[in-house]
């Protein structure tokens, strides 16, 4: 009897203590030189539902590009201008499915107000989202290349992202003469959960934090950033795995991080990847701080902001790489128009570092 | 024997308390009077006490409390004094060491002041356990082979958490105190410095670590094997040779071509689990004071394996030029 009694709560426990598992098999897929240990590690269950909530939005029918333009026939057209008329409702119609399918055209345009109205905030908003679109497309293909972005690929159908990001100040402390945390030991949700730094986005996608930090050189160098910047790089990159859902080996050889030569394309792609996160924060949405409602700021008063996670959301290649783009050019790069007028009180400038 | 084959002991022997060996006159004291546990009779000797504290015991114990107390109440400090939160996130907290900017310079309190008193204390608890450790062996007339063992450990400690730190130039380079945050700093410190893998001591540790690991089973299961000749009896073993100690080392003669004696094997385990924290000190005081990019020395000393590219070499952007 006690036997019993003891067998069974050494079952019950190690059934609570994998309860938090995943079920085993996983799938492993080699990505370098055998020997080097550089596989993509999938869990089959978790790949088909991520793969099962990418969902790419109706095609809206093409529509003809000659005709009067927009800003001759509507009045406070700012940015699409250019744009003839069908093509210009076309675009529209388009930008409600991806951004608001629920709250419809009232999301922007004010009820009851005349469709040129700026009453709303989200219409201001959405002229600077148009503008970054096309600053993505047309400047930025070094890392989106010809698959380009339209608003759906962050927005999803949702008026909020699901996967933008404030500054965190971090959970409230005992404070007094008791030890600061140096931003770190916490569970932190844009580190994989893991105890280092909490907020790696705020020095690394919003600043210019060096994210180098290993030696070129094999004895002494004169390199100056030590074991906490090593920290604070090793939180981005565990946000980039788990925004991607790829393992560290997708984008290097793991024997050597920093070596180039025998790091696989992704890597150079990434880069590029870092500082467009980089440039749209600083260029077009932090500066929108003041536009956004206080309900929409962080819990320092910032801007919602755009990380890795918003548009890829667990993909490596957002929606698998579809080419949403090229069905919609007034979000290509081609179209030109005239800077709206937020635009001219930010000064954008289009330049890589 | 039937009764010997598990873990844990199926019939106890209750006798009176048993005082312990005497000591010379001049030692301090055994105190208390011995308590008998069933429970800790399962597993091993039953009585509990009489304990020689001494004055190195008990002085290591209570800057050991200190060190606990004051990372405890950091990490409960933390979570601002919420118990709930401390017992769900404690694996993840910690008290960290200063900023850089702070050098070898006493840091305020909270920034990096508690985790420089902490192990402060920390430090001063175990060299005096180490003295209580040898003290106590000479009390019993025993040779001191466990504090000098216990010696290799504080050696990679106090590397870890002094001796590099100092030639470093900086606290910062020491390990937090907190259950993951101490192991995100190896994971740091090996990115750092170009894969720890790749560094010469490193691999010797490891060498002496598996081989410890490995040499523990093998004497473990060796005597457990020889038990039904009385080899558990090893002093005898070694003194007054019997059929135990030739069975066991005729059993490693034959599988691998070679054997150690019933003194001899003792010697074999304790110099590889001593090897292991005097190897992997001497490999962390090398790292970022003479090497910095271990992946690139071992380069450079012919220690890396090339292997063919399977995909076009990469271009660092950064060299690009500018449009």
């Amino acid at each position: 009897m006690r036997s019993v009694l003891t067998m069974s709560s050494v079952v019950l426990l190690v059934a609570a203590g994998l309860a938090g598992c995943e079920r085993p098999p996983v799938v492993s897929e080699q990505g370098g030189y055998r020997g080097t240990a550089m596989a993509q590690i999938r869990n089959p269950r978790l790949v088909a539902a991520r793969d099962a909530a990418q969902t790419l939005p109706e095609p809206v029918p093409a529509a003809a590009p000659e005709g009067p333009k927009a800003k001759d026939t509507f009045k406070n057209v700012q940015v699409l201008g250019e744009l003839s008329v069908p093509e210009f409702t076309r675009t529209m119609l388009a930008i409600t499915a991806w951004v608001s399918p629920k709250d419809g055209c009232a999301y922007c345009h004010a009820a009851g107000e005349d469709l040129s109205s700026d009453k709303l905030y989200t219409k201001v908003v959405s002229r600077r989202m148009l503008e970054m679109t096309r600053h993505i497309n047309a400047d930025w293909k070094a890392h989106v290349a010809d698959t380009g972005v339209t608003c759906f690929t962050c927005h999803r159908g949702q008026p909020v992202p699901a996967q933008v990001w404030h500054t965190d100040p971090g959970p409230k402390r005992g404070g007094g003469a008791s030890a600061d945390s140096a931003g770190q030991n916490h569970p932190a949700q844009q580190a994989g959960l893991s105890s280092l730094p909490f907020d790696p986005l705020t020095p690394h996608l919003l600043g210019d934090e060096p994210i180098r930090v290993v030696s070129q050189q094999a004895l002494k160098t004169s390199n100056p950033r030590d074991i906490k910047d090593t920290e604070s790089t090793y939180a981005l990159m565990t946000h980039i795995s788990q925004s991607l859902g790829v393992n560290c080996t997708f984008c290097h050889n793991s024997r050597s991080f920093t070596e180039w030569p025998q790091s696989p394309p992704a890597r150079t792609v990434a880069y590029h990847g870092i500082r467009l996160a980089r440039d749209l924060n600083k260029t077009f949405l932090e500066p929108l701080k003041s536009t956004f409602p206080a309900g929409r700021l962080g819990p320092t008063g910032d801007a919602p902001k755009v990380s890795c996670a918003t548009c890829h959301q667990g993909v490596n290649k957002p929606l698998h790489g579809a080419k949403l783009v090229k069905d919609y050019p007034a979000l290509s790069a081609a179209v030109p128009s005239e800077p709206s007028v937020l635009a001219a009180r930010h000064a954008p400038k289009a330049a890589t570092d | 024997m039937a009764q010997y084959q598990n873990l844990f002991t199926r019939v106890q022997a209750h006798a009176a308390a048993y005082p312990g060996v005497p000591l010379a006159t001049g030692q301090g004291a055994r105190v208390g009077s011995p308590v008998h546990s069933r429970w800790l009779g399962r597993i091993g000797d039953a009585q509990i006490g009489p304990i020689h504290l001494g004055w190195f015991g008990l002085t290591s114990l209570i800057c050991g409390f200190i060190s606990f107390e004051i990372i405890g109440l950091n990490m409960l400090a933390s979570v601002n004094w919420n118990p709930i939160q401390f017992v769900r996130q404690l694996p993840w907290l910690a008290l960290e060491p200063p900023a850089p900017a702070y050098g070898l310079k006493i840091p305020p309190l909270a920034q990096g002041g508690w985790w420089l008193m902490a192990g402060m204390f920390l430090t001063l608890s175990v060299l005096l356990w180490w003295v209580r450790m040898y003290r106590r062996a000479r009390a019993l007339g025993l040779g001191t082979h466990v504090a000098w063992a216990f010696a290799a450990a504080i050696w990679l400690f106090l590397v870890l958490g002094f001796i590099r730190p100092l030639l470093m130039g900086h606290w910062s380079e020491a390990v937090p105190f907190g259950i993951f945050p101490h192991l995100d700093w190896t994971a740091a410190f090996s990115i750092r410095y170009g894969n720890l893998f790749y560094n010469p001591f490193h691999m010797l540790s490891i060498a002496f670590l598996y081989g410890s690991t490995l040499l523990f089973a093998m004497h473990a299961a060796t005597i457990l094997a020889v038990g039904r000749y009385g080899g558990e009896r090893e002093v005898e073993q070694i003194v007054d040779r019997g059929t135990a100690a030739e069975r066991g080392a005729l059993f490693w003669r034959w599988t691998m071509g070679f054997n150690a004696t019933m003194e001899s094997i003792h010697r074999w385990a304790w110099w590889f689990a001593v090897l292991c924290p005097l190897t992997g000190g001497i490999g962390i005081l090398l790292t970022g004071t003479v090497v910095d990019n271990w992946y690139l020395w071992a380069v450079q000393h012919g220690v890396a394996p090339s292997y063919p590219s399977v995909f076009p070499p990469g271009v660092d952007p950064a060299l690009a030029p500018t449009k």
